[in-house]
């Protein structure tokens, strides 16, 4: 997994509450059986003014000139600015996917929908948490500076605005460090192969039923 | 021991690993398994060379894509119009065969929504763990399980380790006392609920659904309410095991055999809140005030009674939810102050994994037995949840009533519920569909999703427009 310690990027709005997963990455694109290549259909139907199709080459396609990702000023973006619940909806994991490869790195709300929460860890994109009075802040500032760029320091838990503003955010230390070191979750688990096993023993002798196979 | 809620009951069970973070490994009985978010899981452990762990814990089916009519359904997957979406099935088939994990292929009766197909088979199962790589997992919490959606890489995670990385939630109680009215469904009931929580209310919890109304309702019904759960915010919804638990359990395939049965069920019986259980938050609600529900908005929350009139953003404090409200009255096409049941229909939806099981049929052909879809209604689409509701509900002769009424019966699979397949909304219509998103684009680009019960739904189109259900069957 990419690791994620320090970056300094561009912070683009998504000025709405409860953006949901469909708002994200529409379900047209869920048919592709690949991780990447879902950045050019990221907030698709917002985006471009005409109905997106899988596969299809965006270069073309009518934008939608209100939209900020469509504006100079953010072009580059690695932070992106958002409101309460974002991520809610839909569990599909192609909406971090769909963020990472468009570029961005962490994703800063008041507050997240878990499942979203969770699937951005696995792709060395980092959920970060802020206050809403803390969120308005930079939202205030960002919309008053075109080029505003926001430092993320994983490590240290803080965001530093070009003024030299610091907020501290909270972070679950595990994530922190697998985020940090780009580690394989999967790898780890496995290396507790022995307690699994044991559980499993256990509960075979007490919940039988629950190893029944399940048959063709 | 400390009184502990039905949720601590099932997490503890589960628990290999504690970590000093509060993270901690918990193990996974059953995983459902589906085509949209299973592809890249296969990949990674391919390239990682890892197999699954317990691969007959595993059970798939194809549903988000599969097409819903006779037609395309007839020759299986190179039947399949759209070629990216018959890349997608086929991709799931080669990787069950390729790991031998047991699939119920696209046109094998026992197909149908992930969410439908592992209760009705008995794969999921009271005081299991249960997974799938889909947020309305949470449906199989009715059996008295903590079931809950995953990322497609926990869906790899789960695959090579049994086990998920997860912290503990916090515990809400909803509790719906008194006694519903006539006419009142599982669905009015929570889509009620999240109007009054919130879509975001239950974010960080596991929900256990409690009181006189969930004791009085079917195992359906309660699968219908846990499966909005997350509409709620909360990735997990329960409700505790009872006899109407134990019934419907009994006898289905994957159900433990004769010789199991009395240990089973002394294990699940217990599978309730101890009395004087902590709950971090807790809900009430009166049953008998609850009405016909119908969404106006583009969230779930955004909801009110039949008998009321589209709100008034001016009215909402709160400057995002009225920015929101906002936007959402244009995309809907709707003025504030309107009157709910003068919203014209275009379409009818009824399936999916909310609604699209036989007592859900059965409510949708008895408003409909009899009449005609309203002409003004282009399409009036009915979706079991899986082949066997499919049979179940054509042995009962419902399907003939639908067609007599002029509604469509179709095939099994998600359909019109997020439009992956070739069933889907034209920009600016109106849907009475039995679904739980009503998110821009969700059924379709452009289209506008308005979440009912399934007596609404038929009766909505049936009238053209939204009518209080109740009046309606009562003009017999
Ligand atoms: S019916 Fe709808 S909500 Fe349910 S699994 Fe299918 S797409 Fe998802």
């Amino acid at each position: 997994m990419k690791s994620f310690s320090k970056i300094t990027g561009i912070a683009a709005p998504m000025d709405r509450a409860n953006v949901d997963t469909d708002m994200i990455i529409p379900k047209q694109f869920l048919k592709s059986i690949k991780r990447t290549g879902f950045g050019k259909n990221l907030f698709d139907e917002l985006r471009y003014l005409d109905e997106g199709k899988p596969d299809q080459e965006c270069t073309g396609r009518p934008l939608n000139a209100e939209f900020p990702l469509n504006h100079a000023r953010y072009q580059n973006a690695s932070v992106l600015l958002a409101r309460k619940n974002f991520g809610c909806g839909s569990s599909r994991e192609h909406a971090p996917w769909a963020l990472d490869d468009y570029g961005f790195r962490c994703v800063i709300a008041p507050s997240f929908a878990d499942i979203f929460y969770n699937n951005c860890f696995k792709n060395g994109l980092l959920p970060l948490v802020l206050t809403d009075d803390e969120v308005e802040v930079l939202f205030q500032q960002m919309y008053a500076a075109p080029g505003y760029e926001l430092t993320v320091d994983l490590p240290s838990q803080q965001v530093v605005t070009p003024g030299g503003d610091v907020f501290h955010f909270e972070v679950d230390e595990f994530r922190k460090h697998c985020l940090i070191n780009g580690l394989d979750d999967i790898g780890l688990t496995l290396e507790q192969a022995d307690a699994i096993k044991a559980y499993e023993a256990e509960r075979r002798q007490s919940a039988p039923w629950l190893f029944d196979a399940v048959k063709n | 021991m400390a009184a502990r809620t039905l949720y601590d009951k099932l997490w503890d069970a589960h628990l290999v690993q504690q970590r000093a973070d509060g993270s901690a490994l918990i193990y996974i009985d059953r995983h459902i398994v589906h085509e949209v978010t299973s592809p890249q899981a296969f990949e990674g452990l391919r390239l990682a060379g890892r197999k699954p762990w317990r691969v007959d814990s595993v059970l798939a089916t194809p549903d988000h894509n599969v097409p819903t009519t006779v037609k395309e359904r007839a020759s299986g997957v190179s039947g399949i119009e759209d070629p990216v979406s018959q890349i997608q099935v086929k991709t799931l088939d080669d990787n069950c065969d390729e790991f031998g994990i047991v699939e119920y292929k696209i046109n094998d009766r026992r197909q149908g929504i992930v969410h439908v197909v592992g209760p009705e088979s008995g794969a999921c199962l009271p005081g299991m763990t249960i997974v799938c790589g889909d947020s309305h997992t949470a449906t199989n919490g009715a059996l008295g399980a903590l079931a809950h959606g995953i990322g497609t890489s926990e869906v790899e995670h789960v695959l090579a380790t049994q086990c998920l990385v997860a912290k503990k939630m916090k515990n809400m109680l909803v509790e719906v006392n008194g006694e519903l009215g006539v006419g009142i469904t599982p669905k009015d009931v929570v889509l009620a609920i999240i109007g009054k929580i919130g879509t975001a209310g239950g974010t960080g919890y596991a929900i256990e659904f409690a009181g006189d109304v969930f004791r009085a309702m079917s195992m359906e019904g309660r699968m219908t309410v846990c499966n909005m759960a997350i509409e709620a915010g909360a990735r997990a919804g329960m409700v505790a095991v009872d006899d109407i638990t134990l019934d419907y359990v009994k006898g289905r395939i994957y159900a433990p055999t004769e010789a199991q049965w009395a240990q089973a069920e002394a294990a699940w019986r217990d599978l309730t809140s101890d009395a004087g259980a902590h709950f971090d938050e807790v809900v009430t609600l009166n049953g008998a005030e609850i009405m016909p529900q119908v969404s106006w908005g583009t969230s779930p929350e955004m909801v009110v009674g039949v008998a009321d009139v589209v709100p008034t953003p001016e009215a909402e404090v709160d400057a995002v939810k009225r920015e929101g409200m906002e936007r959402a009255l244009e995309y809907m096409g709707l003025s504030a102050g309107q009157a709910i049941q003068d919203i014209k229909l275009d379409r009818v939806f009824i399936g999916s994994c909310t609604n699209s099981r036989i007592e859900d049929m059965r409510a949708a052909a008895q408003v409909v037995k009899g009449r005609k879809k309203a002409d003004s209604v282009k399409q009036a689409m009915v979706v079991p949840g899986s082949g066997l509701v499919k049979a179940q509900a054509e042995a009962e002769g419902l399907d003939k009533i639908f067609v007599e009424a002029g509604f469509e019966w179709r095939e099994p699979g998600c359909s019109m519920c997020l439009a992956m397949n070739a069933d889907k909304l034209g920009a600016g219509e109106h849907c009475a569909s039995t679904s739980n998103r009503n998110f821009e684009g969700r059924q379709g680009y452009g289209g506008r999703t308005h979440l009912v019960s399934p007596a609404m739904a038929a009766a909505a189109g049936i009238a053209g427009h939204f009518v209080d259900v109740r009046e309606f069957v009562g003009q017999e």
